[in-house]
């Protein structure tokens, strides 16, 4: 309640100031205000300068927007079911979504690494996590599709993801809560005896972007919550923050927020690599299931593993060092130099600063307060760089422009704040509207931001626009960071719930950008090359309708011989060699979805005729000035009726036999 | 730019040309304007050739076997689907009698440089009012476009 007062003191105070210098328009508010416009006025026909890639939270999705301007430019699907093109739903799609449990057809998308290369944006891959039932996805930066999508085994919520090496060595995942290991039934209040949590190190192949999990990381049981990888001098390292140190399992609002300080874990995963190599890791069997989308053959499939490596950092000295950071810290950010390591503890009234140097130094004199399961706590004060005092109230994430500036989330008080990282100096502040989550400067994660932006996700959106009832879009704000001073140049919607987004030079993905599929290289087994080879199969009771679409007809578009309990496979291919020329297929009755159909690629809808009849099916993407003739008739027969199987394009009679000929 | 275009060619040919012995003949058989922009050619500058890269192809007698196989092949894959061998119009015009109507590089202009040709070529927008549907850019290299004469050729009753 008091933070809705203070919200409209906010507003209050934003609205008069307002008023009052439309009077005086040589005001500085006239600079803030006046040319905002201008400076995200993106003219029709250009381009925006960055990309924005936004987690998608509880739509399971990623956003691709467009800085400055706010424009949604396509939402991406990696975790939900997406009717629109069929992802999930068609049959070369189905195996990306399968995991241990079957298939999932939804997660809980929140944070986005993009990969890096010596510590700077290369433009190649996205990674983002699911929460729910853990899971790790990578996206193709020139399809712009989910190319692979891999389960996390002994996790229980994946919220500790998808940060990054600056080599794109490694992506972890860190479990949110600890759970007894190995499936076991336990009494809950078993915590701190049988509960553990999990660190999976997922090595990436620097060709091709395949993910494997290296080694997992078994840690005493409590909630890991952020992280981010060392940079520069403390590559070789990442760092994760931890909160429920506690040992909690109920109530956790209350009875995790007890203790003064949690952890940051500082892990050396060079050391990990060396333990790794000396066999000093232990084979567990698991099962998890690891989606792999081939963009030749356009379809996925799904392997069943069976097995991780773990590494006891309880047992193995050296691999793990605990630093105690005030009250449930989220954020753990690393400052673009890898020497500063910011600390957020939700519930502290100032942000502690760790200096790498001064951790490396704490290990060597063996500066430490005593030790958690035998993992050695190094002492606070021997890691600390410096406090940043009253910066305000909540503070969750830090990101950092290229001179030497940190930019901190505030969801209390509702704000940004500019501060200096070396100097812990506040600079500035500006108000958000409302409740700010996550934030992002474009290259803001690295080791060379590109800066001039910060773009703030706000969790609350309130009144920013016109209402759609109780349930709205969500908010997100850009500000210039150019100058001394942050100034709120637009508000845009999103849709939700975004969390982390990174953004990058759209110079470093538009050429590269993929525009179609070439039909020589499409190697799907039920792909048509050409209308010459349309034709319809059965095997039993499945019935395989090799089909070709091009502007403005579909390839056979009369089809007899099918009856009600068969199986139909409609494999549909694309024959336009054109950028921006899909097609549709979509039937009626279809209990799944439609398919959208991209030039070169072959896509397949599986349907079952429950009804004796003469069944429509048509393109649905509006392709030419002919589109709505772009359909055909499927003839259903009664089981077991033997109406002779064929099928025909252009052919209005009984002499039809082939298709396309 | 100019030292560009035989290196570009020659990628052209590299990704069409099935066997490296026939890429090393093709380049003497055609000529290809030397522009910044290769499809920006003057307009009108060849009549009755159409606008794009083909400035002049040498056509031989008798046909080229390999050309035939091959412009058969990218025809089922990249042009049945429109366009019939006989004069019958579906989505366009059959193909019977096309190389009697048309200049060879008319042909490769259209099939390598369909946008342009449909924007701005006299003879290409009279065919676009009487389909009515814009003829797609396909994607055709410059030497499958070269297969794909030599096969309607053959189409024609050339031997």
């Amino acid at each position: 309640m008091k933070n809705i007062k203070r919200m409209t003191t906010l507003l209050l105070a934003a609205v008069v100031s307002g008023t009052f210098y439309q009077c005086k328009p040589k005001g500085p508010a006239e600079v803030s205000t006046g040319d905002a416009a201008s400076k995200v006025y993106v003219a029709p026909g250009k381009y925006d300068e960055f990309y924005n890639v936004v987690s998608g939270g509880f739509n399971g999705q990623i956003g691709i927007y467009g800085i400055p301007s706010g424009r949604l430019f396509r939402i991406i699907p990696v975790f939900s079911l997406t009717p629109e093109s069929g992802y999930g739903f068609s049959e070369e799609t189905k195996p990306m979504l399968n995991t241990s449990h079957g298939e999932i057809p939804w997660d809980d998308l929140h944070h986005i690494a993009l990969s890096q290369t010596k510590g700077e944006h290369d433009g190649r891959w996205i990674f983002a996590n699911g929460n729910n039932t853990p899971r790790v996805a990578r996206v193709g930066f020139k399809s712009f599709r989910t190319e692979e999508i891999l389960e996390i085994p002994n996790s229980g919520g994946n919220h500790s993801s998808p940060f990054i090496t600056e080599n794109t060595e490694y992506v972890v995942a860190g479990t949110r809560f600890s759970i007894p290991m190995g499936d076991k039934d336990v009494p809950i209040n078993s915590y701190k005896e049988n509960f553990k949590g999990s660190i999976s190190f997922i090595k990436i192949d620097p060709a091709t972007g395949h993910m494997n999990i290296a080694f997992q990381l078994r840690t005493p049981g409590f909630n890991f919550d952020l992280s981010r990888a060392g940079k520069g001098p403390s590559h070789g390292w990442f760092f994760f923050s931890c909160y429920n140190t506690e040992q909690a399992y109920t109530l956790l609002e209350v009875n995790a927020s007890q203790k003064d300080k949690d952890f940051i874990m500082a892990v050396n995963w060079k050391k990990a690599e060396e333990y790794l190599a000396q066999g000093k890791g232990r084979i567990e069997k698991v099962k998890y299931a690891h989606n792999v989308y081939d963009d030749k053959k356009h379809s996925a499939t799904s392997t069943m593993e069976n097995q991780v490596t773990v590494l006891d950092i309880e047992q193995l000295p050296g691999l793990v060092y605990f630093i105690p950071c005030p009250k449930s810290p989220h954020g753990c950010d690393v400052d673009p130099t890898g020497e500063y390591i910011v600390g957020s503890g939700k519930l502290a009234a100032m942000m502690p600063v760790f200096s790498f140097s001064k951790i490396q130094n704490a290990i060597a004199a063996k500066a430490f307060e005593g030790d958690f399961n035998g993992v050695p706590v190094i002492k606070y004060e021997a890691a600390l760089h410096g406090e940043v005092k009253k910066p305000g109230l909540g503070p969750l994430h830090t990101e950092f422009d290229e001179k030497g500036n940190a930019y901190t989330s505030f969801f209390v008080s509702s704000e940004i704040v500019k501060w200096n990282v070396k100097t812990l100096e506040i600079i500035d502040r500006v108000p958000t509207y409302y409740s700010i989550g996550h934030l992002s400067v474009p290259g803001g994660p690295t080791s060379k931001p590109h800066g001039k932006y910060v773009i703030a996700y706000n969790k609350i959106t309130k009144d920013r626009y016109l209402p759609t009832g109780p349930e709205l879009t969500q908010s997100a704000q850009l500000y210039d960071i150019s100058g001394e001073k942050m100034k709120l140049l637009l508000d845009f919607p999103t849709t939700g719930e975004p969390h982390y987004a990174e953004a990058i030079p759209a110079s470093m993905i538009m050429p590269n950008s993929l525009k179609i599929y070439k039909i020589e290289e499409n190697q799907n087994p039920y792909a048509t090359k050409g209308e010459g080879q349309a034709r319809v199969e059965r095997k039993g009771n499945q019935v395989h309708v090799y089909m070709t679409a091009i502007r403005s007809h579909l390839t056979p578009d009369n089809i007899e011989g099918v009856n009600v309990g068969d199986e139909i496979y409609f494999h549909v291919t694309n024959l336009e060699q054109d950028w921006d020329v899909p097609h549709g297929f979509a039937i009626k009755g279809a209990t799944n979805a439609e398919i959208l159909i991209m030039p070169g690629e072959t896509q397949t809808l599986k349907y079952k005729p429950t009804e004796v009849g003469v069944v429509p099916f048509y393109c649905t993407d509006f392709c030419s000035a002919l589109h709505q003739e772009m359909s055909g008739y499927l003839r259903v027969s009664a089981s077991g009726v033997k109406t002779p199987l064929k099928f025909s394009t252009g052919i209005p009679d009984d002499q039809a036999s082939d298709a396309g000929k | 730019m100019k030292k560009l275009i035989p290196i570009l060619l020659m990628t052209l040919l590299a990704a069409c040309a099935p066997d490296k012995a026939k890429q090393q003949s093709e380049p003497g058989d055609y000529e290809i304007a030397e522009e910044k922009n290769p499809n920006a050619v003057a307009e009108n500058a060849n009549p009755g050739k159409g606008l794009g890269q083909v400035t002049n192809v040498t056509l031989n007698t008798p046909l080229e076997v390999e050309r035939v196989g091959r412009g058969k092949a990218v025809y089922e894959m990249k042009c049945q689907a429109c366009h019939k061998l006989n004069d019958q119009r579906v989505v366009g015009p059959g193909w019977s009698g096309v190389t009697k109507r048309r200049k060879p590089e008319w042909i490769m202009n259209m099939v390598t440089n369909t946008d342009m040709m449909l924007d701005k070529d006299p003879e290409a927008q009279k065919l676009l009012e009487l389909c009515l549907t814009r003829m797609p850019n396909q994607n055709v290299s410059i030497g499958d476009a070269r297969d794909i004469l030599e096969f309607m050729r053959q189409n024609d009753g050339e031997k």
